[in-house]
């Protein structure tokens, strides 16, 4: 693309400073009452400025070094322990958080599509059970929900004589499906509220039945709006897999403590281990930000 | 369904004392007409008269409160109203075009008959064609809603309408949201259907054009019908003083 290597000018108090002492008005972006932003995370993970990248490192870089004047644990010596335990941090830790996050998801999403179907339904048998639930998983406090999965459910199945245990990654998954699935019935209600009442009306008047409405003309013009907060679920997601660790469930906290532990406790330890877990969300986590602003700003021209 | 027998010279449209009302508001008070097969008929008046919620009240979609509405003698004021053979029988065209934003044109015609008709693709596809020839439309089968214009999509909402081969159409200030010069384009549409003999009932605000169609006008202010009759005589003889008003205005 041309115009990419030709940038628009910028505009003068909106997007660089402005030229003016006087007062700028800026475009509004209207919203209905109440109504929440339901990208708030994405774009506030977006708006990071680029030096923020370069302040993590430089503090994980320094902070060893300033403790370093004061014992005799030196910074490379804490750099070598960091790099030592990575493999398994990554391969035993951080693999868990994206596999948590992974079904989480999936579990989450499946279940509450279908609660924000229910959500829809003009009867209000069907209705009034998937709203309550929906309400009640999205305003529980996420570690409240994990603890009771975690300690409610049996450590063991028994099938016939055979005993599966249940790993803890899956109760963590079960655990924090609960709320993405509130959310998510959220997202797909509202979506499905977005669409102008006319396009019921149209398909009406065309002897559309209602469950035709929804599937053939009502869904498919949702999807599309459904992506953006989504994506947006998913990194708030990966970003709470490591509450996990409060509960001893093996993950990418839970190993850095224990690595720490096994390199006596450091105290110069700290900021090069959890610093690194900071990174290493962050660089998940961003990319997936960046393309949910991406795809948003893309959708919303079309619609 | 409570169907009586119905032939065509009995009334296609019959209304009789039809009351409705949105919660404490009374829009509709006692309205009668009969619309024969094959005749327009135009409904003008002020807004918030109770025009467009006449017109959606024929295909059901506004119940009403007492009264009868029969459509080829299906009563709409029926619990165990069959809404689909209703909306089989009765197209409708509306002031937003309300066309599906994700089809193209030709598909947004060929949809219902398909999905809802059950009809093979191959056969509505030609009807499709036609009908987007009918309308003037030729070459933009393959446009989407958004890449059309307003009058062009209105013309597509009357192909998509037609498609499903209805005995009655109603159309609800179709060219209300368009400019001026894209009225001309719908409205010769229209005059093109009621010329093959399709019944229509339109609410309007286009006198000249109600004049020019329309085999009887009805004048409807604060939920009742003031006047009616041949244009001739609804444009040159009004008796009563609110039609008399409210043409002077117009004209």
């Amino acid at each position: 693309m041309k115009n990419r290597s030709n940038p628009q000018p910028k505009i003068p108090g909106i997007q660089s400073a402005p030229r003016t002492d006087l007062p700028v008005l800026k475009p509004f972006t209207a919203r209905a009452a109440g109504e929440v932003d339901d990208l708030l995370f994405s774009r506030w993970l977006t708006s990071t400025p680029a030096w923020a990248w370069l302040v993590l490192v430089l503090l994980i870089v320094v902070w060893p070094g300033v403790t370093a004047a004061a014992t005799n644990y030196t910074m490379t010596q804490a750099f070598q322990a960091l790099w030592r335990w990575i493999p398994f941090i990554v391969k035993d830790g951080f693999f868990y958080n994206v596999i948590i996050s992974f079904f989480a998801m999936l579990i989450g999403t499946l279940v509450g599509v279908v609660l924000g179907l229910m959500q829809i339904s003009p009867s209000g048998f069907i209705r009034l059970p998937a709203k309550i639930i929906t309400q009640v998983f999205r305003n529980s406090p996420w570690l409240v929900l994990l603890f009771i999965v975690l300690l409610a459910l049996p450590f063991e199945i028994e099938i016939g004589d055979k005993i599966i245990r249940i790993p803890d990654w899956m109760k963590a998954v079960f655990g924090l499906c609960l709320p993405i699935m509130a959310n998510i019935s959220e997202v797909v209600r509202g979506a499905i509220n977005s669409v102008p009442s006319g396009q019921w009306e149209a398909s009406e008047s065309l002897a559309y039945t209602r469950q035709q409405t929804l599937w053939q003309v009502i869904l498919p013009q949702c999807f599309k709006r459904m992506i953006p907060p989504w994506m947006n679920w998913y990194a708030i997601l990966t970003m709470a897999t490591p509450l996990c660790s409060l509960l001893g469930v093996e993950e990418l906290i839970t190993l850095s403590r224990q690595a720490i532990e096994a390199e006596n406790n450091r105290p110069e330890l700290l900021v090069p281990f959890y610093g690194f877990a900071l990174l290493i969300f962050f660089a998940y986590c961003y990319p997936i930000a960046r393309a949910t602003i991406a795809l948003e700003r893309r959708f919303a021209v079309k619609l | 369904m409570n169907q009586v027998p119905w032939s065509d010279d009995q009334p296609i449209v019959s209304i009789k004392d039809v009351h409705k009302s949105f919660g404490d508001l009374e829009v509709l008070k006692g309205i009668s007409m009969d619309v024969m097969k094959g005749e327009v008929v135009c409904i003008i008046g002020p807004s918030g008269s109770g025009k467009s919620t006449l017109i959606r009240c024929i295909n059901a979609l506004n119940d009403i409160q007492s009264g009868s509405i029969e459509v080829e003698g299906i009563e709409v004021n029926d619990k165990k109203l069959n809404k689909l053979e209703l909306r089989k029988k009765v197209g409708m065209v509306f002031q937003q075009y309300n066309l599906f934003p994700h089809k193209t044109a030709i598909e947004n015609v060929m949809m219902a008959p398909i999905k809802v008709l059950k009809q093979s693709p191959k056969e509505v596809e030609d009807i499709a064609r036609n009908l987007i020839k009918k309308v003037r439309l030729e070459g933009k089968e393959n446009s989407y809603p958004g890449e059309l214009s307003g009058g062009q999509q209105q013309r597509v909402a009357i192909a998509r309408s037609l498609a499903m081969n209805p005995d009655v159409m109603l159309f609800d200030e179709v060219t209300a949201a368009l400019d001026p010069e894209t009225v001309k384009e719908v409205l010769v549409t229209i005059k093109d259907l009621a010329e093959e003999g399709m019944t229509c009932m339109l609410v309007t605000h286009e006198m000249g054009f109600a004049k020019e169609i329309a085999d009887h006008i009805y004048f409807t202010d604060r939920g009742v019908i003031v006047e009616h009759g041949s244009p001739a005589t609804f444009f040159d003889n009004a008796k009563d003083e609110r039609t008399k008003e409210f043409l002077s205005q117009i004209l």
